[in-house]
């Protein structure tokens, strides 16, 4: 159909172009811009939730990862620039990729008709559950020992940051300092901004349970949000060496693991619930754990520590 | 009644897609990055607007009439406060603090 | 009404594709930096087109995130093109 035809050739064109940029700055431009029309393909097949998440994280945070990296190699872009590798290297990098993109291809197109799926067994059972998302019924109880290990890595990926400070400023401020101009543009924008971003991320948490949304999405909602507050200046990263923070970070995590040793004492296997409670006990695992997991992700996108601790 | 809110629907969405139209073309032929700034943001939100009234028409219930209202305040909201930021650093010689 | 509101969706995502060209190509970074301004409203025309057209009204608060989402990395931009003039570029 046509309209499917021309985003997927929009999508295909602009990342040949990210590829191909000369410049960093437009590249990072260019992934973002990728991500946000990725995020209206997934809308066109249907999948409201992955696009939320490609919105959030594949775009913004990683737009913002993208753009701390960029800021780091402004001093070697020049030199970068000039050096191109050799022809045989090219040619090895553009067989390998044409490799790789012909067997996901062949993959997708032989796949049986219909789909080999576990659909109609999530809808049966979903009602134990308390939930009338599917997708949320799959992270959250089908296969939540998943979701709790993906927040492991987050920790494991903060600390993998944390351990590139050097040893001067170890347990210092992530990140330079900016400073506020109270009568700027940008401190403006991020005063009408933010309160509205923390609104949406608690809607996305809150609706997540019947609605396309959960605690990944909302948790990056809210994490973007406090970046945007620290890029005006309006807040300073706290020094990463506070007991708070760690408790922060560490609370989701922990509550999740609870839950799920308890789940031998409650219904006999880790991480199972008992029907009355599920859906309690799912909200008293998401809260801690969005507001962890936004921790750690604005935490990752400050990058590590840059200034010493003052103590 | 439904055949009257399809035309209004009908009429809306084409005022808004027009106004696209204008934006580009203006993003396209203007010369200097100020003046394409100009054509993007007004232009464009402006056809974001009447697309979202023409929308207003087909939704059911006032929640979601809401929410699509929202959608288009917010756009609105970062679009004129962003929109400062980025002439100010198309400005010759400017940067934004 | 499907079949126009998807056609309509067409036309603005044909837009945000012709503005994409000639905003990627334009040289200097305030004009790169545009680039999430146009998604972040012809994108979400487009975005919520499709959605009425598919009839999936959830998907609404995806039109929400890239909202905010596209205001966020156009200051995060801002900031980053303003380093890299202050540095002497």
């Amino acid at each position: 159909m046509a309209f499917d035809t021309g985003l997927a050739v929009l999508v295909l064109g602009v990342a040949v172009w990210t590829i191909t940029a000369r410049d960093t700055f437009a590249a990072v431009v260019g992934f973002v811009a990728f991500g946000l029309l990725l995020a209206l393909v997934w809308v066109r097949l249907a999948a409201p939730d992955v696009a939320l998440t490609e919105a959030a994280i594949g775009s913004g945070v990683t737009g913002g990862l993208l753009l701390g990296a960029h800021t780091h190699l402004r001093r070697t872009e020049t030199a970068a620039a000039g050096e191109l590798p050799g022809a045989a290297l090219r040619l090895a990098a553009a067989v390998l990729c044409a490799m790789v993109s012909a067997g996901l291809a062949a993959i997708v197109l032989l796949l049986p008709e219909p789909a080999p799926t576990l659909a109609p067994q999530v809808a049966a059972n979903i009602a134990t559950t308390g939930l009338g998302n599917p997708v949320t019924a799959v992270l959250m109880a089908y296969r939540a020992v998943d979701t709790l290990l993906e927040t492991v890595v987050l920790l494991l990926a903060l600390l993998g940051i944390w351990s590139l400070a050097p040893d001067r400023v170890w347990g210092g401020f992530p990140g330079p300092h900016h400073d506020a101009d109270p009568q700027g543009v940008l401190t403006f924008a991020a005063q009408l901004l933010v309160p509205v971003g923390i609104l949406v991320g608690v809607h996305i948490i809150w609706d997540g349970s019947v609605a396309p949304g959960g605690e990944f999405q909302a948790a990056t909602i809210l994490a973007a949000m406090w970046i945007l507050a620290a890029m005006v200046g309006l807040v300073d990263a706290p020094p990463v060496s506070r007991r708070w923070l760690r408790i922060l970070l560490v609370a989701g995590p922990a509550v999740f693991f609870a839950i799920g040793l308890a789940g031998f004492a409650m219904a006999g296997a880790f991480l199972a619930y008992p029907p009355p409670y599920a859906k309690l006990l799912i909200l008293t695992i998401e809260i801690p754990l969005t507001l962890s997991i936004a921790a750690t992700l604005a935490l990752l996108v400050a990058g590590p520590p840059e200034r010493a601790p003052q103590r | 009644m439904s055949l009257g809110l399809d035309v209004l629907t009908i009429l809306a969405v084409c005022a808004g897609a027009f106004f696209f139209l204008a934006g580009t073309v203006g993003l396209l032929r203007f010369p200097d990055a100020l003046c394409r700034l100009h054509a993007l943001t007004k232009a464009d939100n402006l056809g974001l607007g009447l697309i979202v009234l023409g929308l207003l028409f087909q939704v059911e219930g006032p929640f979601a009439a809401l929410k699509l209202i929202s959608v288009w305040l917010l756009t609105l909201l970062a679009g004129a406060t962003v929109t400062q930021l980025i002439a100010r650093t198309a400005r010759p010689g400017g940067t934004p603090e | 009404m499907a079949d126009f509101l998807l056609a309509a969706a067409g036309f603005v995502l044909a837009m945000v594709a012709l503005g994409l060209v000639r905003i990627l190509r334009g040289p200097g970074d305030a004009d790169r930096i545009m680039a999430a301004q146009l998604l972040g409203t012809g994108g979400i025309a487009a975005l919520l087109l499709l959605v009425e057209a598919m009839s999936v009204p959830a998907a609404v608060d995806v039109a929400l995130i890239l909202a905010l989402l596209a205001a966020f990395v156009s200051v995060a931009f801002v900031k980053g093109a303003a380093r890299t003039e202050a540095d002497g570029a």
